[in-house]
């Protein structure tokens, strides 16, 4: 039955004529908005200038890279992407295992779903929102904390001009967006946990608190495992979306909250410099890829059910 | 033995007491701290733009007021304009996102299509690696000339590959044989994915219809980065410039007051930039009590690898 070579290939391609002309689409879609610009990268080794566009303008060797790593750029803004994914993962995850553990413990069926309702508002609303609101609790002159600092007879405290304390309010948000959605896989989780296993702990004399070290948290531990090494992949990633909304064009602050994302974006917006922009984008998907890689092997050794290819 | 019994018992009583009390404040805590920052800009847009000048915000509104709404509706066809846009693109996007990324997840459902897997993969790949902004701006705005165009805020978000594998698993869901059955009957692949996967696939066209609507709704990027005209301006980025730009957004609407005599200077600064906040957040905040059910189905099911 089985055919090699052309004909083969013709009388699949004849065979599969309807299911090819249903993917013809979302090929053709992915072909030009995710394949095409893949051979843009070559920009990163451009001089760019618009007449030329890619192919027409001059090469420029490493310079653009260069140019990154030698303004010391580079360097600031890889350190600020790392330490904050590290940050945002090792927070949040505490956060949502606890939201998960004890939302199960809510015995009130009302006060469960009312307050696990409240905790996914934040994740429906846009970075722009959040934006205003940060405004809204941090603003020197008007904003909610500063108010209650005066209140107690403090001095203000100018946030944003105070670059060292944006560590602290991007992981406010960060947690305060991602705590009802990232919560519900450990919900989950916690749902598929044997009851009889927290009986037998009863009877061997274990409390309610030994029971959830013990059990409850080592029962999710595959879940957290796989949870946290997904979010390892994209640690090269900045989330321009929150950095810009709470930070936008605030130069006093980069020196903490500049990422590699958000210097892409203005060395291409603001500076108009196509190459070294497409250079630090292009460095920024080869680690992300090579990340992906490894935490997709390590996903393997840890449960291969879990791999993502 | 007895005694002993009791006392372990009341051990055993405390400390369940004990965690439900920690659970009870622990929840009721992280929830409130997820409401506050949304009353109070609620409360700061019904606050008069004196108290907030003097006293800074609160969770309370200071001094009731209808001022900020009253300047945002001096002019209210720039929001209703920018409301339009929204939800059209809203529509448009998750209607035809939805139909392809159901026609693809059906194809690559099917274990009858030799090819399924070299076809997951194309599709997979381009999630592990990427151009990067560069070459995808270069693109719309130079070699597709979208710039300024509905279509660079359309074209951006219709297609994701997460919500094709969300998709992908939930059509796997469906026994082979039902599949089967309607191909013996002679329906063709278009008839068997209308007439027998779609009415099964409800939920899945719910959630994934949600997400793909939630990421036309809450988009600013695109808007930012291709469009230039202020009356093509979806709501999000409408809000983005306006908050931004409030002196200018303030002289625009003394300007279409032209008859009364408020000058710009008149106008709230401080509580106008809230109630705009509050007049783009409502619909989806009134919404989202309906929509998280689906949600929470879709982040589950999105786990589980397609």
């Amino acid at each position: 039955m089985k055919e090699n070579g052309f004909r083969g290939f013709f009388k699949k391609l004849y065979k599969y004529r309807v299911f090819l002309l249903m993917l013809a689409p979302a090929v053709i879609y992915t072909l030009i908005f995710s394949y095409y610009p893949m051979t843009g990268i070559v920009t990163a080794f451009k001089k760019y200038n618009y007449a030329g566009g890619i192919w027409g303008s001059p090469w420029n060797g490493l310079e653009n890279f260069k140019f990154f790593f030698k303004s010391g750029q580079a360097a600031l803004v890889i350190r600020n992407t790392v330490l904050y994914n590290l940050l945002f993962i090792a927070v949040n995850t505490v956060t949502q295992i606890a939201v998960a553990v004890f939302l199960t413990e809510l015995s009130n069926k009302y006060y469960r779903k009312i307050t696990q309702s409240l905790m996914f508002l934040p994740y429906f609303i846009s970075w722009v929102i959040v934006g205003v609101m940060a405004f809204n609790i941090f603003s020197s002159d008007y904003g909610f904390i500063n108010r209650i600092i005066t209140y107690f007879g403090g001095e203000k405290i100018s946030f944003y001009t105070t670059p060292q304390v944006w560590p602290l309010i991007l992981l406010f948000f960060s947690v305060w967006k991602g705590i009802g959605y990232g919560s519900v896989m450990y919900l989950a989780a916690l749902m598929g946990i044997d009851t009889s296993i927290y009986d037998s702990a009863k009877i061997d004399g274990a409390n309610v608190f030994q029971r959830i070290f013990y059990v409850t948290i080592p029962m999710i531990m595959p879940t957290t495992i796989i949870l946290l090494l997904l979010a390892v992949g994209g640690i090269f990633k900045g989330n321009f979306d929150m950095f810009y909304n709470l930070v936008g064009n605030n130069g006093l602050l980069y020196n903490y909250t500049d990422v590699i994302d958000t210097l892409t974006f203005r060395a291409l917006i603001s500076s108009n410099n196509f190459g070294m922009s497409a250079a630090i984008g292009l460095f920024q998907s080869v680690l992300c890829f090579i990340t992906v890689l490894i935490v997709n092997k390590l996903v393997g050794m840890y449960d291969k059910d879990y791999t993502l290819f | 033995m007895k005694s002993d019994k009791h006392s372990n018992k009341i051990k055993r009583g405390s400390d369940v007491i004990a965690l439900n009390i920690i659970s009870y404040a622990f929840c009721g805590i992280v929830a409130l701290v997820c409401l506050v920052p949304f009353v109070m800009i609620v409360s700061g847009s019904f606050s008069s733009e004196k108290a907030i000048l003097q006293n800074g915000f609160s969770i309370l509104p200071q001094q009731f007021s209808l001022e900020a709404y009253k300047t945002v509706f001096k002019d209210p066809i720039v929001i209703l304009r920018a409301y339009c846009t929204t939800i059209c693109l809203t529509i448009v996007g998750t209607v035809v996102g939805l139909l392809l990324q159901t026609m693809t997840a059906y194809v690559l459902s099917r274990k009858d299509f030799g090819w399924r897997n070299a076809f997951s993969l194309f599709f997979y790949f381009t999630t592990l690696f990427s151009g990067g902004l560069v070459p995808y701006f270069i693109l719309i705005t130079q070699t597709l000339n979208l710039r300024d165009n509905y279509l660079a805020l359309l074209l951006p978000l219709i297609f994701s590959v997460y919500n094709l594998l969300i998709m992908k698993s939930y059509i796997m869901g469906i026994p082979d044989s039902l599949i089967e059955a309607a191909k013996i009957d002679g329906g063709g692949e278009f008839l068997i994915l209308f007439k027998i996967v779609l009415p099964l696939i409800k939920p899945a066209l719910a959630t994934v219809g949600l997400f793909i609507a939630l990421a036309y709704w809450n988009d600013w990027y695109n808007a930012m980065l291709y469009i230039k005209s202020e009356e093509k301006y979806p709501l999000q980025y409408f809000l983005y410039q306006r908050v931004n730009n409030i002196e200018a957004y303030k002289k625009l609407l003394s300007n279409a007051a032209a008859s009364s005599v408020a000058s710009a200077v008149s106008l709230p600064t401080q509580t106008l930039k809230m109630a705009l906040t509050v007049v783009v957040t409502g619909p989806i905040v009134l919404a989202y009590p309906l929509a998280q059910k689906y949600f929470v189905q879709g982040i589950t099911i999105g786990a589980v690898k397609g």
